[in-house]
C-alpha cells in the first residue's frame, strides 16, 4: 500500500490541535449515572433525568472530574484559574439531549501551558471540562433512513485540550498527540483509547506564505482515530491546500472528515459563518473558586510525568532515544532502577539493559529480574575468542555464504545478523555481536 | 353539601389528628366541590383517582392525608405533567419532583394538577393550551398567573392547600387576585429538581394557602437543601410555624412603590396605606420609602427597570431551558408550542445572540446587581418592605390577549424581589363587595427571612378581616 | 425589528414559524425591546453582572453511582414516540458523516 508522500511545500503549515479525552470517573459529569458507555449492557440503560434531558433535570458537577482536569492542566504546565464556571453552549442536534451542552466558555479551568516534544514545543491555549453527547448511528428501517440514538454516553465527562497553532508538520502533530496520550495515561484519568473513542483528535490546518502571518482561513479535520491516520490526514491536507493556493484559490473554511479507505479528507460541514452558540453562564451550577493551597495540594499528588522520567533516565546514563521509548508508564521507573542495579552487578551497562528491553519488547512489570539478566548474558557474552581465530572464522563463513554476501552488497544490511549467527555456530562460542558486526563490515568494505 | 373542604390546612390537620373528622368525609366534600365547579372554572387538568387510598397511608404523618393541589409544572409519577402545553400532552413523568416527594413523605396527597399559563409564561393563566381558568371569586375575571389554577383551587375550596411556583409574581399575583395567601420563598430555599424549568435563576416553588399559618406548615415540609439541585442552600431550615406569633412590635416597616405614577391614588395604594396603619397600631415602626429613578440610599429604585431586567433574563433562560423539547425523547415536536412560548423563546434567543448579548443580557444582569445593592442598603434600615402586590383588582377574561408585555407589567411590583431572590408573601388586604374581588398586600424581606415575612403577614391577617376563612364578617 | 432578523432568530431557536407570523412577531419584539431599552438610562459602568443570587460556590458531588436515580431502559424510552431495539429513533439528518 503506497504511503501518501508529503509533497514538498514552500509554505509553512500552521496546525493547531484539539484533543478530547473522556475521563474514567465512576459516574458521569453532572449526574450519578454509571460512566461506562462502552460496556453498557444495552442502549439507553445508563440514563437519568439529567443526562436524558428530561423536564426538571438539574446538573450537579462531579468533584473528581474537576480535580482530574486541574491535574491534567498542571501536568501540561498550565496556570489554574482561581475562579471558573460552566457555561451553556447551544445548538440543536438529536444526540444533544438538552439542546445545549454544558461546557466552559471564557473562564476555563486551565490556561497557558506547554508540552515539549522531540520535534519542538507546543503551547497549550486552554484545558476545559464539558460533557459528552449521546451517540448517533445511521441505518435504514423499513426502507426509511433513520438515526438511532443511544444516550449512555450523554453526560460523560470530557476534557478538551486546545493548542496554539504551533505545530508545523504531520510528524510534529503525531509527536504531540502521543505525548498527550502518554501524560493522560500516566495520570490514570482516562484509558485514552482512540478505537473506543475515549480519546479523539482534531486538527485545524492551514498554510501560510509568511510564517509570521496567520492565514485568513483554516480547515478543521475530524474523525481521526489513530496516530497514523493523523499523519496521513495532515499530509493529505497540506498537499490539497497547497495545490489550491498554487491555483490562486483560498481553501474553503470548512469541517472535513478523514476517510482512511479513500485516503482523503471529505467535506462534512461548511463553516463560513461560525455558529452562534449563545454562551451564557449556566444558572444551575454555582461557580468554582480555588485557592493556591488547594492547587498545590493537587500538584503534589501528581505522579512522575514522562518529561521528568526522561530526565531521570538520562541522568542514569540512558541514551535520549532509549529514554524517550522507556518514558511510557509500562516501564515503571522503580522497576527499571532495580534492573539497572542488578545488571551492573553482573557487569552490564544500563543502556544494554534498555536495549534488551526495547528490542525484545519485554513487559518488565511481569518479567523476573533473573530472566532479564539471562537475556543480557546471552546477548552480551564475555567469551574470550582469539582475534585470529575470529578473523578466519568470519572469512570462512563469507566464502560459504555467497548469497548472503550478495544480499548485503545489494543493500540488505540486515543479513549481518544471520552471518553473525553462522560465525558463532562455527566457533561454537557466543561472540559479542557488536564485535563481529564491526569485523564483518570491515571485511565487506575491504574485500568486496 | 358538606363544608369540610372549606377547612384550612391547620384546622384539617388538627381535626383529623383528633378524629373530629374522617378522611372519607373530607374527601367527599372536596370531591363534591370539584365535580360541581371544575368544568366551569377549569382548575384541574388531571386528578388522582386513587387519592383517598394514598390519603390513608398519610394519616400518621404531619399532613394527615389532606388533598393538596399541585401546579402542573411539578413532575408527579402516576399523573400526567404538561406545564399546560400541548408539547407535553400525555407526558407521564418517570420520576418525581423533590417538592412533591417531600409532600408525600409528610403524608400529603397530590390530589390533582392545576392549570397554569403554558410553561409559566404569563400572569393570567390565559396562555394555557387547555383554556383559561376562571377566578372563583368572580368567574368573569382572571385568576392571575402563572399559578392561577393553584390559587383558584384554594379560593374555591377545591383542595385544602396548594403548591405553585414563582419566577416573578407567579405565586403572589394570582394569590392577590384570588384573595388567598401565597408565599414566594427565598431563591435557593426550595428545590427546583423535577420542576419544569422556566427561569433557572429565578424559579421558586412555594405554598399557596388559605392562611399564613398554613403556608408556614407547608414551607416547613418543602424547604431544605437538595442533592439534586446545586442551587439550594445549606442554610438551616427553622420551624417556620414557631416564628409566626410573636407580633410586629418594633419591626421596622417601609412602605414602597405607592408613589409610583401607576399607583398614586389607586385603591391598591390606599389599601396598603391602611395596612401600614394596622401594622403601626400593632407596634411596628412605619416609614415611607420614596421611589427613585436612580440608585440612591434610603430610596427604593423604581420597579420600571426591573421589568427590563426580568424580561431579558427570564426570556434568555427560558429560550435555553425549552431547547430540550424537540419531541425526540418525549413529548411532541416544536410546532406544538403556543404563541406566547414561541415569542418568549425567540426573544430570549435574540437577546443572547452574537452581537446582542452584551447589549441586552449582560446589561440586564448588571442592572440586577443594582437592585441587589438597593435592597441590601434598605434592609439595613428596614426589616420588611410592604407594597401592593398588584396594581389593581383581577382583570377581566381576555385582558392579556395580544399584549406581549402583559405579564411583565402586571408583575412589576414583584419583579424587584424576584430578580434579587428575596422572600415575599401576599396576604389579602382589600375587598370589593360589588365584584367580590380582592386586593393583596406584598410583604418582602431580606434573603432567608421567610420567618419575618410570615410573622408580619400573620399579625396583619389575624388583626384584620380580609381573610375569608378566618372571619366571616366580610 | 425586521422580518429578516425574525427569520434568522426562528432558525437559531429552532422554532417553526409561518410567513404570516413573521410580521406579528417582529412587531411584538419591537414593543418588548422598547421596554428593555429603558435599561440604558442606568449607569452600570462599574457594576459586575449577577448571574446567581445565592452566593453559593463549589457545590460539587462526590463521584459515586446513584442507582436510585438511574432509569431502566423501559423508563428511559417510555415517553419516546419512536424506538427500535432499545434505541430512540429520529429521521436521519443528512449533513453529517
Amino acid at each position: 500500500m503506497a504511503e501518501p508522500t508529503q509533497k514538498h511545500t514552500r509554505r509553512t503549515p500552521i496546525i493547531g490541535m484539539e484533543v478530547h479525552v473522556e475521563l474514567k470517573t465512576a459516574s458521569k459529569m453532572f449526574c450519578g449515572c454509571a460512566n461506562d458507555p462502552f460496556h453498557a449492557p444495552a442502549p439507553n440503560t445508563y440514563t437519568c433525568p439529567v443526562c436524558l434531558g428530561m423536564p426538571g433535570g438539574l446538573p450537579v458537577a462531579n468533584k473528581k472530574a474537576v480535580e482530574w482536569t486541574i491535574k491534567l492542566g498542571l501536568a501540561l504546565g498550565c496556570k489554574v484559574a482561581l475562579f471558573s464556571k460552566f457555561d451553556r453552549k447551544h445548538y440543536f442536534y438529536p444526540d444533544l439531549a438538552k439542546g445545549y451542552q454544558i461546557s466552559q466558555y471564557d473562564q476555563p479551568l486551565c490556561e497557558n501551558g506547554v508540552v515539549h516534544t522531540e520535534l519542538g514545543d507546543v503551547r497549550i491555549h486552554r484545558v476545559h471540562l464539558e460533557e459528552d453527547t449521546g451517540k448517533l448511528q445511521h441505518t435504514t428501517i423499513d426502507g426509511k433512513r433513520v438515526s438511532l440514538i443511544d444516550f449512555n454516553r450523554s453526560g460523560v465527562p470530557l476534557v478538551e485540550i486546545v493548542t496554539e497553532p504551533d505545530i508545523h508538520s504531520a510528524e510534529h502533530a503525531k509527536a504531540y498527540a502521543k505525548q498527550i496520550h502518554e501524560i493522560v495515561r500516566t495520570l490514570e484519568i482516562s484509558d485514552a483509547d482512540m478505537e473506543k473513542g475515549s480519546m479523539r483528535l482534531e486538527a485545524n490546518i492551514s498554510l501560510a506564505d509568511d510564517p509570521n502571518v496567520l492565514p485568513n482561513y483554516k480547515v478543521e479535520v475530524k474523525n481521526i482515530n489513530s496516530f497514523r491516520f493523523l499523519e496521513h490526514a495532515i499530509t493529505f491536507e497540506i498537499a490539497r491546500q497547497d495545490a489550491l493556493l498554487n491555483d490562486k484559490k483560498i481553501p474553503a473554511q470548512e469541517t472535513r472528515g478523514w476517510n482512511e479507505e479513500k485516503r482523503t479528507t471529505i467535506v462534512q460541514r461548511s463553516k463560513e459563518n461560525a455558529e452562534d452558540y449563545r454562551y451564557f453562564p449556566d444558572p444551575d451550577l454555582p461557580p468554582m473558586t480555588f485557592d493556591a493551597k488547594y492547587v498545590e495540594k493537587l500538584r503534589a499528588e501528581l505522579p512522575m510525568l514522562p518529561e521528568e522520567k526522561i530526565k531521570k533516565l538520562e541522568d542514569l546514563g540512558i541514551k535520549p532515544e532509549f529514554a524517550q521509548l522507556l518514558s511510557s508508564s509500562e516501564f515503571p521507573l522503580s522497576t527499571l532502577e532495580t534492573l539497572f542495579t542488578a545488571a551492573k552487578g553482573k557487569g552490564f551497562e544500563p543502556n544494554q539493559v534498555a536495549s534488551v528491553i526495547i528490542n525484545r519488547k519485554l513487559d518488565i512489570r511481569q518479567v523476573k529480574t533473573e530472566h532479564v539478566l539471562e537475556i543480557l548474558a546471552n546477548t552480551y557474552t564475555k567469551d574470550e575468542v582469539d582475534p585470529k581465530e575470529l578473523e578466519s572464522a568470519v572469512s570462512a563463513v563469507l566464502e560459504e555464504q555467497p548469497k548472503a554476501v550478495a544480499d548485503y552488497k545489494a543493500g540488505k544490511t540486515q543479513v549481518i545478523g544471520f552471518l553473525i549467527g553462522m560465525v558463532s555456530k562455527k566457533l561454537g562460542k557466543k561472540v559479542s555481536p557488536k564485535l563481529l558486526s564491526s569485523i564483518l563490515v570491515r571485511m565487506f568494505s575491504s574485500k568486496y | 353539601m358538606g363544608t369540610l373542604n372549606t377547612l384550612t390546612l391547620t384546622d384539617a390537620i388538627r381535626k383529623l389528628h383528633n378524629n373530629e373528622i374522617t378522611l372519607d368525609a373530607l374527601y367527599a366534600d372536596v370531591n363534591s366541590a370539584v365535580s360541581s365547579k371544575n368544568s366551569a372554572l377549569n382548575i384541574y387538568l388531571a386528578q388522582d383517582k386513587y387519592a383517598e387510598k394514598s390519603a390513608e397511608k398519610g394519616t400518621l404523618s404531619l399532613l394527615r392525608g389532606v388533598p393538596i393541589a399541585v401546579k402542573d409544572n411539578f413532575l408527579t409519577v402516576g399523573l400526567p405533567t404538561t406545564a399546560s402545553s400541548k408539547v407535553l400532552d400525555g407526558f407521564m413523568p418517570p420520576y418525581e419532583s423533590t417538592v412533591t416527594s417531600k409532600l408525600k413523605k409528610a403524608g400529603g396527597v397530590i390530589f390533582g394538577k392545576t392549570n397554569m399559563d403554558a410553561w409559566a409564561h404569563g400572569s393570567s393563566t390565559e396562555t394555557s393550551d387547555y383554556g383559561p381558568t376562571k377566578n372563583p371569586r368572580n368567574p368573569e375575571h382572571l385568576p392571575g398567573g402563572s399559578s392561577g389554577g393553584s390559587a383558584a383551587a384554594v379560593a374555591a375550596d377545591m383542595c385544602i392547600a396548594a403548591i405553585g411556583s414563582e419566577t416573578a409574581g407567579s405565586i403572589r399575583q394570582p394569590s392577590a387576585w384570588c384573595g388567598v395567601v401565597g408565599l414566594k420563598p427565598t431563591y435557593g430555599r426550595v428545590s427546583r429538581a423535577g420542576v419544569v424549568a422556566m427561569g433557572s435563576s429565578l424559579d421558586c416553588p412555594g405554598p399557596i394557602t388559605k392562611t399564613v399559618e398554613d403556608a408556614a406548615i407547608l414551607l416547613n415540609v418543602i424547604a431544605g437543601q437538595d442533592k439534586y439541585d446545586a442551587t439550594t442552600s445549606p442554610v438551616q431550615v427553622p420551624d417556620f410555624t414557631k416564628m409566626l406569633k410573636t407580633g410586629v412590635k418594633g419591626v421596622r416597616v417601609g412602605i414602597a412603590y405607592i408613589d409610583h405614577e401607576k399607583l398614586v391614588g389607586t385603591p391598591a395604594a390606599k389599601a396598603v396605606e391602611q395596612a401600614a396603619e394596622v401594622l403601626q397600631s400593632l407596634g411596628a415602626i412605619v416609614d415611607r420609602v420614596p421611589l427613585s429613578q436612580t440608585l440612591k440610599d434610603n430610596t427604593i429604585l423604581t420597579p420600571d427597570y426591573a421589568i427590563g431586567v426580568y424580561t431579558v433574563v427570564q426570556r434568555g433562560e427560558v429560550s435555553s431551558n425549552l431547547a430540550r423539547y424537540d419531541g425526540i425523547r418525549y413529548g411532541h415536536d416544536r410546532t406544538h408550542f403556543g404563541d406566547e412560548a414561541k415569542r418568549r423563546i425567540m426573544l430570549g434567543t435574540f437577546t443572547l445572540s452574537k452581537g446582542y448579548a452584551d447589549k441586552y443580557y449582560v446589561k440586564a444582569q448588571q442592572v440586577r446587581s443594582l437592585y441587589i445593592q438597593n435592597f441590601r442598603q434598605l434592609f439595613s434600615r428596614y426589616d420588611v418592605l410592604i407594597s401592593p402586590t398588584s396594581p389593581g383588582y383581577a382583570l377581566k377574561l381576555g385582558a392579556s390577549k395580544d399584549n406581549p408585555m402583559f405579564g411583565e407589567l402586571e408583575d412589576m411590583l414583584e419583579e424587584p424581589s424576584s430578580i434579587t431572590g428575596l422572600p415575599g408573601i401576599n396576604v389579602p388586604c382589600g375587598h370589593d363587595k360589588k365584584t367580590n374581588l380582592y386586593l393583596g398586600l406584598n410583604i418582602v424581606s431580606a434573603q432567608w427571612n421567610e420567618g419575618l415575612v410570615l410573622r408580619a403577614g400573620y399579625a396583619f391577617e389575624q388583626n384584620t378581616y380580609w381573610n375569608s376563612w378566618l372571619k366571616k364578617d366580610k | 425589528m425586521s422580518t429578516a432578523v425574525v427569520q434568522h432568530i426562528a432558525k437559531l431557536a429552532n422554532i417553526p414559524i409561518t410567513s404570516a407570523e413573521e410580521k406579528k412577531l417582529a412587531d411584538g419584539f419591537t414593543t418588548t425591546l422598547g421596554v428593555v431599552d429603558q435599561l440604558k438610562k442606568l449607569d452600570t459602568s462599574t457594576v459586575e453582572p449577577t448571574h446567581q443570587v445565592t452566593g453559593l460556590q463549589n457545590v460539587l458531588r462526590d463521584d459515586g453511582i446513584d442507582r436510585d436515580r438511574m432509569f431502566t431502559q423501559e423508563q428511559a424510552l417510555a415517553n419516546a414516540l419512536h424506538t427500535h431495539n432499545g434505541y430512540i429513533v429520529v429521521e436521519q439528518i443528512l449533513d453529517q458523516e
